[in-house]
C-alpha cells in the first residue's frame, strides 16, 4: 500500500511561481503526481504548467480537494505556509524550504501534532512512493517500486542509498526525508509506527546523522514494537566535536549525539548497521536474512 | 553565529539581566583607564575570544598569564593587558594553536557569596527550548551533566509566553536559593528566557551566574549563540560578527554560499548536501585516509560557485588528491563538470582527482568530463572513490 501518499493523492505547490517551485511543479507532473494547483498570494489566477495559481490554500483546497502540499516559498514567510496549509485541512505537508528559523518552528510544530497532520521537513527533499507520487526533489528514476521503507535526516545520502536498494532488486515502497534542522515535523518514530503497519514494506532503512537523539530513541522504539527488519546508517562518524556539519542540527555538542553513541544503541536494538555508505543496501538485505 | 563576553552582557543588560559594570580595552593604556573609571578597589580582566576555557587557559608568549585575573591597581591592568593584547590565549576549545586576543574587558569586582550555572538552549527531543540550572556553578558543566545529571534542573517555557513565575519558584527550591534572592532569580531567569525568544538565540550560557553579599543574582559571564537563520530578524547584529574568530576558508565559503570546515587530512573533498559529504569523509576514513575538509556546494550551486569551492580545496596546501562526490538531485551533474573544466583552466589541478558522478544529467557530465583534456581518475560508485583517492593521495 506504501504510507502517506499514493497515486490518489492530490498535491499542490505553495509558492508554485518562484523559480524552484515551479522547476519541481514540472518535475513532479512529469514523474506523474497527480498536482492539482498551487499558491503564490497575489498571484491566483495565473496558471503554471496549466495548473490553477490560487491567492490562498483555502481557495486550493476548496477547488480541487487538494489533501497535500509541497512548500517552496522563501524561509522568512514558510511557518506562515505551513500554518495556511494546516489551517486549510492539508493532511501530509512537505516543507522543502531551508534556512528556516529555529524558533518559528516551535509553534508550528506544536500546531501540526495537535491537528494530527504529518508535516515532513522543512529543510528536506520531500517525500516519494515511487511509480505513484514524488512530493519533492529527488531524482525520480534511481527510485523503483519495491519492499524497503527508507528514512533519512539527509538529502543525497537518501538518494545514495535509495540507488543502491534499487541496484540489488529491494526497490522502496516511500522514501522519507525527514530534514536536517533541529526541529522538524516527523521523527524517526513516527515513520516507524506507520512502516510496521504497512504490507507493502518488508524492511526498514533508516539514515541518521550526527547530533541530537532522535536515532536513539527510534532505536528503543524499534526494539519494542518494531517486528520487520530494520537497518540504519550513521553519518558523520568522522566529524570533529563542536563543528556544525552543514546542517543545522548535525553538530557534537557537549561529547553527546556522537555517531558511536548511536551506533551502539542501533545495535543493542538488534538494528543491522552498515559500516560504510557504501554498504546501506546490503544492510537491509542482511538485516532481512536474519 | 557566536559573540564575545562583552557583547552578550550587553545584550543582558539591554533586557534587564543584572551584570557588572565593565569596559572594553584594546591596548593597556584603555584598560588602565577602564580600571580608574570604575572607582573599584578591584576589578577582572578577561580576554575576550570566542572559545571557552578562558580562566584556566594560558597566553603562548607569556605562559605564566591566564585569560582571566584579578587585579588591583591600574598599573596592574595595564601590565596583565599588555600580557594578553596581541597574544594567543590557547584553552581547552582553541586548539594548540591557540586564538589571538584582540581586546580585553575589564569589567568591577564583587563578593561572591555563591556560584550557580545558568543555560538555555533548545531541547530536540521536546522541540521546546528548556532553561537547565545547577548550584554547581563555576566548573565544567559538562562534567557535572556526565557524572551527576541529577544536579541540573531543567524548566521548559514555550517562547510565546516565556518562563512562568512558578517555575522560577520550584527551580530555587530545588538550586537552595530562599529569602529574597528568590525575586532576584525571577527577575534574572524570566528575562533572560525573553532574550532568550526575542533574540533567536540558540545557546545562552551563564558560568557562573553569582549571588552576591547583599543576596542579589548577577551575571558574571556570558556566553551567546544566535540561529543563523533568524539573522535576517537581527539585521543589527551583523556589526557583532567577528571574523578574526572564525577560519579563513570557512568565512569566505561561506561568502560562496558554500558550507565548509577545515580538518586534518590531506583528501579534499567537494560533495553536494551534508550527509553525503559527512558519509564521504566517514567512508575516506574507512579505506585509510583522512579528509582534509567537509564541503557541501548545496543543491542550487551554480558553475562560478563550484569553481570556487575548488579554489579553495587546492588553496591548502594540505591536501594531496581530490575527490569529487556528486549525487545530483537539484543539482546537476553537468553544473559540476563544466565547474571542473573551468577549475582547470583556470587553476589547474596540481593534485590528482577522483570523480564520482550520479544523479541528474549524469550521462551528459560525464561525457563532458570524456571529451576534455582534464587528467580525471573517474569511480564507479562511493567505495571505488574512496579506494581510488586514497590511493592516490598515499602516493603523492
Amino acid at each position: 500500500m506504501s504510507i502517506l501518499v499514493n497515486q490518489e493523492t492530490k498535491v499542490i505547490c505553495q509558492g508554485i511561481t518562484g523559480g524552484a517551485g515551479a522547476f519541481h511543479t514540472k518535475g513532479c507532473l512529469e514523474y506523474g503526481t497527480q498536482m492539482v494547483g498551487g499558491v503564490t498570494p497575489g498571484k491566483g489566477g495565473q496558471t503554471i504548467e496549466e495548473l490553477p495559481v490560487f491567492d490562498t490554500v483555502e481557495q486550493a483546497v476548496g477547488e480541487t480537494g487538494a489533501t497535500a502540499t509541497m512548500i517552496f516559498v522563501p524561509a522568512p514567510f514558510t511557518a506562515d505556509a505551513i500554518l495556511e496549509a494546516a489551517d486549510a485541512g492539508i493532511k501530509v505537508i512537505a516543507a522543502i524550504t531551508e534556512g528556516v528559523p529555529v524558533m518559528d518552528m516551535i509553534h508550528v510544530f506544536e500546531t501540526v501534532k495537535e491537528k494530527g497532520i504529518t508535516l515532513i521537513g522543512p529543510n528536506c527533499p520531500g517525500l516519494i512512493t515511487p511509480e505513484e507520487c514524488k512530493m519533492g526533489i529527488m531524482p525520480g528514476y534511481i527510485h523503483q517500486k519495491g519492499k524497503v521503507g527508507v528514512m533519512s535526516r539527509s538529502g543525497t545520502l537518501t538518494y545514495e542509498a535509495v540507488w543502491q536498494t534499487s541496484n540489488l532488486g529491494l526497490g522502496q515502497s516511500t522514501c522519507v526525508g525527514l530534514g536536517g534542522d533541529p526541529i522538524v515535523g516527523t521523527s524517526f518514530i513516527d515513520l516507524l509506527r506507520l512502516y510496521e503497519a504497512d504490507d507493502q514494506t518488508e524492511a526498514i532503512l533508516m539514515i541518521g546523522e550526527i547530533g541530537g537523539s532522535a536515532e536513539e530513541e527510534a532505536a528503543a522504539y524499534v526494539a519494542e514494537s518494531v517486528t520487520k527488519p530494520v537497518a540504519a546508517f550513521i553519518a558523520g562518524r568522522t566529524a570533529p566535536p563542536g563543528k556544525r556539519m552543514g546542517h543545522a542540527g548535525a553538530i557534537i555538542s557537549g561529547g553527546k549525539g556522537t555517531a558511536e553513541e548511536k551506533i551502539t544503541a542501533l545495535e543493542e536494538a538488534g538494528i543491522e548497521v552498515a559500516q560504510s555508505p557504501a554498504d546501506m543496501g546490503q544492510a537491509v538485505q542482511r538485516a532481512m536474512a536474519r | 553565529m557566536k559573540i564575545h563576553e562583552f557583547q552578550a552582557k550587553q545584550l543582558f543588560r539591554d533586557a534587564q539581566v543584572p551584570v557588572l559594570e565593565n569596559r572594553v580595552a584594546r591596548t593597556a593604556e584603555e584598560a588602565a583607564a577602564a580600571f580608574t573609571e570604575l572607582g573599584g578597589s578591584l576589578a577582572v580582566v578577561k580576554a575576550q575570544i570566542h572559545a571557552g576555557g578562558r580562566g584556566k587557559g594560558t597566553m603562548m608568549e607569556v605562559p605564566e598569564q591566564h585569560g582571566v585575573q584579578l587585579v588591583r591597581s591600574a598599573e596592574e591592568a595595564a601590565e596583565v593587558a599588555e600580557n594578553i593584547l596581541g597574544n594567543k590565549l590557547v584553552t581547552i576549545q582553541t586548539g594548540p594553536a591557540g586564538q589571538e586576543v584582540r581586546q580585553v574587558l575589564v569589567e568591577a569586582g564583587c563578593d561572591i557569596a555563591n556560584e550557580l550555572y545558568l543555560g538555555i538552549v533548545l531541547d530536540r527531543a521536546k522541540s521546546m527550548p528548556v532553561l537547565m540550572a545547577s548550584a554547581e556553578g563555576g566548573v565544567e558543566i559538562e562534567k557535572v551533566a556526565a557524572e551527576t545529571p541529577e544536579l541540573i534542573h531543567k524548566e521548559y517555557f514555550h517562547p510565546d509566553v516565556g518562563l512562568q513565575p512558578y517555575q522560577v519558584r520550584k527551580l530555587c527550591a530545588r538550586l537552595g536559593i530562599t529569602g529574597k534572592t528568590v525575586r532576584s532569580a525571577d527577575a534574572f531567569m524570566r528575562a533572560m528566557c525573553r532574550m532568550y525568544a526575542d533574540n533567536d538565540c540558540s545557546l545562552v550560557e551563564v558560568n557562573p551566574m553569582v549571588i552576591d553579599s547583599a543576596g542579589q543574582i548577577i551575571a558574571l559571564d556570558g556566553k551567546v549563540t544566535f540561529d543563523d537563520n533568524a539573522m535576517f530578524r537581527h539585521p543589527a547584529f551583523a556589526e557583532w560578527r567577528d571574523l578574526a574568530e572564525e577560519d579563513a576558508a570557512e568565512v569566505r565559503a561561506g561568502n560562496a554560499g558554500l558550507s565548509y570546515v577545515n580538518l586534518d587530512g590531506n583528501i579534499g573533498c567537494l560533495v553536494n548536501g551534508a550527509g553525503l559529504a559527512m558519509s564521504t569523509m566517514d567512508i575516506i576514513k574507512l579505506h585509510g585516509g583522512e579528509p582534509a575538509n567537509f564541503l557541501d556546494v548545496g543543491g542550487g550551486a551554480n558553475t562560478e560557485q563550484v569553481t570556487e569551492a575548488f579554489r579553495i580545496l587546492l588553496d591548502d596546501p594540505s591536501v594531496k588528491a581530490v575527490l569529487v562526490n556528486i549525487f545530483g538531485g537539484i543539482a546537476r551533474c553537468t553544473t559540476i563538470a563544466q565547474a571542473i573544466l573551468e577549475a582547470s583552466r583556470e587553476v589547474g589541478f596540481s593534485v590528482p582527482l577522483v570523480v564520482r558522478l550520479e544523479g541528474t544529467e549524469v550521462e551528459e557530465g560525464r561525457r563532458l568530463l570524456e571529451e576534455s583534456d582534464v587528467d580525471i581518475i573517474s569511480a564507479m560508485d562511493l567505495a571505488d572513490a574512496a579506494e581510488k583517492v586514497v590511493q592516490a593521495a598515499t602516493q603523492a
